[in-house]
């Protein structure tokens, strides 16, 4: 039997940008044209100023650890507990939630503000994700 | 709104609460539903309003026999009913309807007649949270708590004394589904679910329901039971993503319907004798305490430590038990609307003496929601 897979996005004519990026391994955000908003997650117009004049740009795929929980139980599907689920502040602004890759899922090592950097997980030909590793330097 | 237009004229629970297994989600309404309107010695026909969560409107006015004038279904989660309060509340003051009957039931536990909740893979929540591992409420909820704790100095002792205390109001309650005192160390030492929460953090899962039916204040004097009026109503959305709220240091939908319960009731923190914050998981209450406006959320913590909150504290809070406690079907707040009611009227179990304004603050989903409710034994 298959081991179970996690759960998979399913991108939106709103959202195709976004996950266009991470398979060319970029992390992609929008600014408003008329107000220089920066948001997330996508929509085609601005959350801030209703402007529908947006841009689509490559983010820096730097931030830093707002929070996060370490999940023990119930495991998603797909997942070996203990695992953390993370919610990353990016420099641009928005936050989005993310794993941490490479980096021991205590709370000795997930400190809060830490520095991340993106690192893209393919998980089919259509679908990756962009995960966060701790920062090198 | 204007103050205590509108009371409640009955309220009641299903007839158990716990493990139900002989009883599908439906007739848990419906239980509740015929305990609440023969409270209020009424009959079904003199329902002409209904709202409920989850279940349909429809389907309950069906199984009920009921051919109402005005519906609500709002649905947002755990603090529905007190949106439905507020709502009926409006809509009686209009003179869209006379007698409301809210009601909430689930069968959280036995899973009878009850639909999985799922997210779907082109959602929002399904495209930007599901894939990173959030696997129900124990997952996403206590997101915002590390955060919320390295802003304010908050520990991991004072939040389990959330816990303690609420044990404590729970030993008074026959029908709390937890009854045995807890210790710090017992909490901090209970299994891991998602840290930094415990078992003992995390709500209980629990079957039952409860209904609530409003009427005007002029009609409410001639009910069987003392009347609890409506003196403040509050409610607003933020996000259905934990991960997208505003900041993890406050909860702007608690920001918003608090404050505007408070200023439509009239009343400063100092008036309140009852405090009902919705707990699904142990940091809630010290969101509330802080958004509300009781302290800064600086001193929530240690405000709890202290044995604020406990009995015999200057301001009783989760009378019940609470959701961790007491029971959690799944949308506890009708659970709080029901602690607020029997406290209003002066039959609770664990009573507080000579109460006369109790609080009831709720939330939906993730803090996606929230909805305050102000209740009066006085008009």
């Amino acid at each position: 039997m298959a081991e179970p897979a996690r759960a998979k996005p399913k991108p939106t004519p709103e959202t195709q940008h976004f996950w266009d990026g991470t398979q060319a391994g970029e992390l992609r955000l929008q600014r408003c044209d008329a107000c220089a908003n920066v948001y997330f997650p996508p929509r085609p117009f601005c959350p801030s100023c209703a402007s529908r004049k947006v841009s689509v740009f490559k983010a820096s795929g730097k931030g830093k650890l707002y929070s996060y929980v370490i999940n023990h139980r119930p495991a998603a599907p797909g997942f070996t507990p203990p695992y953390a689920i993370a919610v990353v502040e990016l420099d641009e602004g928005p936050r989005m939630m993310s794993n941490i890759i490479d980096c021991p899922q205590t709370p000795e090592a997930l400190e809060l503000d830490m520095k991340l950097e993106v690192a893209f997980e393919k998980l089919d030909d259509k679908i990756t994700l962009p995960l966060f590793r701790p920062a090198k330097g | 709104m204007r103050r205590n237009q509108v009371a409640v004229v009955g309220a009641a629970e299903t007839t158990e609460l716990g493990v139900i297994p002989n009883m599908s989600q439906i007739q848990l309404h419906a239980d509740a539903a015929l305990n609440a309107i023969a409270d209020a010695g009424l009959k079904l026909s003199d329902i002409d309003g209904i709202a409920t969560a989850v279940e349909t409107p429809q389907q309950i006015a069906h199984y009920l026999g009921i051919t109402p004038t005005w519906v609500d279904g709002t649905s947002v989660g755990g603090c529905s009913f007190m949106l439905h309060v507020r709502h009926a509340a409006a809509a009686i003051e209009a003179g869209l309807c006379k007698t409301v009957l809210i009601t909430h039931a689930e069968s959280g536990k036995s899973m009878i007649g009850k639909l999985p909740r799922s997210t779907p893979p082109d959602s929002l929540n399904g495209q930007f949270e599901a894939p990173f591992g959030v696997y129900g409420p124990p997952s996403m909820f206590p997101i915002p708590v590390l955060r919320y704790m390295k802003t304010y100095g908050i520990t991991h002792e004072q939040i389990a004394m959330v816990a303690v205390a609420q044990r404590e109001w729970a030993a008074k309650n026959p029908r709390a589904m937890m009854k045995d005192p807890i210790t710090v160390a017992d909490v901090l030492n209970s299994r891991m679910i998602a840290y930094p929460f415990r078992l003992l953090q995390c709500c209980l899962v629990t079957d039952g329901g409860g209904a609530l039916i409003l009427t005007s204040a002029d009609r409410a004097k001639d009910f069987p039971k003392k009347p609890v009026y409506i003196l403040g109503t509050g409610e607003s959305v933020e996000t259905p993503m934990v991960s997208q709220m505003e900041t993890f240091n406050s909860s702007r939908a608690f920001k918003v319907a608090g404050p505007t319960a408070f200023k439509e009731a009239g009343i400063t923190h100092k008036d309140v004798n009852h405090l009902m914050i919705y707990d699904a998981f142990a940091h809630l209450p010290l969101f509330g305490l802080g958004d509300l406006g009781f302290m800064p959320h600086e001193e929530t913590g240690k405000f709890i430590a202290d044995g604020n909150t406990r009995p015999g504290g200057k301001l009783p809070l989760n009378t019940n038990g609470g959701g961790l406690s007491y029971m959690h079907s799944g949308m506890y707040g009708m659970y709080a609307l029901q602690e607020s009611v029997r406290q209003m009227r002066g039959i609770a179990p664990a009573q507080v003496k000579d109460a006369k304004i109790s609080v009831c603050h709720g939330v939906g989903g993730m803090f996606a929601a929230s909805g305050t409710i102000i209740f009066t034994n006085e008009r």
